[in-house]
């Protein structure tokens, strides 16, 4: 295995050849202070048709980042979200442009904390502003600007990605003819709250972590940050998925070894994840993007709440649960419908029923992407012919 | 029933907010949408159906009537539409009830529990009616409620609910339902159908 050392150098070198865009317009942060001539990184896949009414874009979650399908160059593994983009997919790319970002505050070639502060030519550290998804939000509409898009013929996100997709459709009312809000919440929950504390504590209680200045040292909390993603791992999980998956059974051995090794199949599950996810993410960027998610409550933002912040919506709305998930209910999903619908909003809502909990939207579960597919494409259908009227 | 959903959209005026509850495949949706220009909205409890809404580009909301309703603000569409859903639900009063919140006016459509064939054979045979409109068995049956188009008369009258326009439907054929008539339409009506509010 290379040197943290090394790997870091390996991931720098490597995100230099991603591409992105230099945003020049000054973006005043909820926090009051004020980011220019950053860096927002993104890919796209298929084409842009000449009507530019095919484009379509997603946002991403905590850990995702703008390599939604394919191969990511950075990780080599597959994109995140690879079971719904793709050539002939719910989201065919043979069909339709699809544009991701990655968000600010992230670690995949988009302004972040492991960057260098200009005013002190060191990284960032905790130096860096803290964000909101508002934030992360009006940085990627000037990535639409750049590429010369007036109106998406959908957006769509799941979990964070699902909140991003709300602030964005209340900041922006007239930019997506449709939005997919998926597994989501309008504001987050205290159980969420919570559990993004026990990620940030994991990290914070880690020695190495200090004080967040471990980047000029090139090195990588990563106990406290494998701990992080475990907590986020068994979140993503229903209790029933990982009976089904795990129950008691051993990691390759025939019984208990009375130690404290990962006896267990879920034990080595945790720990494989965990560890895995220190070679592609950065601990602050956890602790910063956490901090956005739970900052985020849509309907403080409008005196009214969240009928207001959906007013005069003209986009036409998917909302989609899954029965198993404890981290973003169908409660949360169905108060968003409640909302979209008491101001008006064109308004559809489907809970799928699955034991995979959150995870399932980014699964195999045939039954949520033949409704992504088919939302998606009669909105197609529906916006060629406004178009053309 | 094609002829149920002709006679809908003839109640209907152009240009105004429907929501159709219980919606199934969408069927009526579609050809409210079709035939009339008219945007309807649906509920439906059933994830299959709901599902076919959705690719055929309807709005719909996967949701259980008897229990979220209270998702839709006051007087928030201009009709709502019930097509012979009514004698499934529990509590039919209050569903009513909700619709009558929820539209300014509400169309409500029964299988005729008062049709003469149905009351033949309970007459004679001494068994629960199978008929086209009530294909199910005693055992099976979905119906918790059954009414006759008299019943649901009368029950109008009770309530204080202001009937504006009653049809009666046979097949291909229809007619207007007045109190005048009231006796022999339930006996030949397979269904009835109901402007209130």
């Amino acid at each position: 295995m290379p040197s943290l050392a090394g790997l870091f150098f390996w991931m720098n070198r490597k995100t230099e050849d991603i591409n992105k865009i230099i945003v020049k317009k000054p973006l005043k942060l909820d926090c009051g202070k004020t980011i220019n001539n950053f860096p927002l990184a993104y890919e796209t896949y298929g084409k842009l048709n000449a009507n530019k009414d095919n484009a379509i874009l997603v946002f991403h979650a905590l850990t995702g980042d703008q390599f939604v399908t394919g191969t990511n160059p950075i990780t080599n593994k597959e994109g995140w979200w690879v079971t719904a983009v793709g050539p002939g997919k719910a989201i065919d790319t043979d069909k339709y442009f699809v544009i991701c970002a990655n968000v600010i505050g992230g670690c995949m070639g988009s302004l972040g904390p492991k960057d260098t502060n200009p005013e002190n030519n060191q990284p960032y550290g905790l130096d860096f502003p803290v964000i909101t998804i508002r934030d992360m939000v009006k940085a990627q509409e000037s990535l639409l600007e750049h590429l010369g898009i007036k109106k998406l013929l959908c957006a769509t996100g799941g979990s964070m990605g699902g909140m991003q997709l709300l602030q964005f459709c209340a900041t922006f009312p007239d930019k997506a003819f449709s939005a997919i809000p998926i597994a989501c919440s309008s504001s987050h929950s205290a159980q969420n709250i919570a559990l993004n504390e026990l990620a940030r504590q994991a990290i914070m209680a880690d020695p190495v972590w200090d004080n967040g200045k471990y980047v000029s040292k090139d090195v990588q909390p990563k106990n406290g940050l494998a701990v992080a993603r475990m907590v986020g791992h068994i979140s993503y999980l229903s209790e029933k998925g990982m009976q089904e998956k795990f129950g008691r059974k051993l990691q390759e051995k025939a019984d208990y070894e009375f130690s404290f090794n990962a006896d267990f199949q879920v034990e080595s599950y945790l720990r494989h994840q965990g560890y895995a996810f220190v070679e592609r993410f950065d601990a602050n960027s956890i602790l910063y993007i956490t901090r956005a998610m739970d900052y985020f409550d849509l309907s403080k933002q409008y005196k009214d709440g969240l009928v207001e912040a959906f007013k005069n919506q003209n986009t036409k709305f998917l909302v989609i649960s899954f029965s198993s998930d404890w981290l973003y209910t169908t409660k949360e999903n169905k108060d968003i419908v409640i909302a979209l619908n008491a101001s008006g909003a064109d308004v559809s809502y489907s809970e799928i029923v699955t034991d995979k909990g959150h995870d399932s939207f980014l699964l195999k579960e045939p039954e949520f992407l033949k409704t992504l597919k088919g939302f998606i494409d009669s909105m197609y259908e529906k916006f060629k012919n406004e178009k053309r009227i | 029933m094609k002829k149920e959903f002709k006679v809908i959209a003839e109640l209907l005026p152009k240009n105004t907010r429907v929501l159709d509850v219980g919606c199934g495949d969408g069927s009526l949706m579609n050809f409210l949408r079709e035939e009339k220009k008219i945007e309807v909205r649906g509920l439906e409890l059933n994830q299959e159906n709901v599902q076919l809404c959705i690719r055929k580009g309807l709005p719909v909301i996967q949701g259980n009537a008897e229990t979220e309703l209270h998702q839709f603000p006051d007087q928030s569409f201009d009709y709502v539409v019930l097509s012979q859903t009514l004698q499934a639900f529990y509590n039919p009063e209050e569903v009513l009830k909700n619709l009558l919140r929820i539209g300014k006016a509400v169309i409500v459509s029964i299988p005729n529990f008062g049709y003469w064939k149905v009351r033949m054979k309970l007459l004679f045979f001494g068994e629960m009616p199978v008929t086209k409109t009530l294909p199910n068995t005693w055992y099976n049956t979905p119906n918790l409620h059954m009414c006759t188009i008299k019943d649901l008369f009368k029950f109008c009258d009770e309530k204080n609910i202001n009937i504006k326009k009653v049809v009666g439907v046979n097949e291909d054929k229809t007619s207007p339902i007045k109190k005048s008539n009231l006796e022999l339409k339930n006996l030949f009506s397979k269904l009835g159908i109901f402007l209130i509010g």
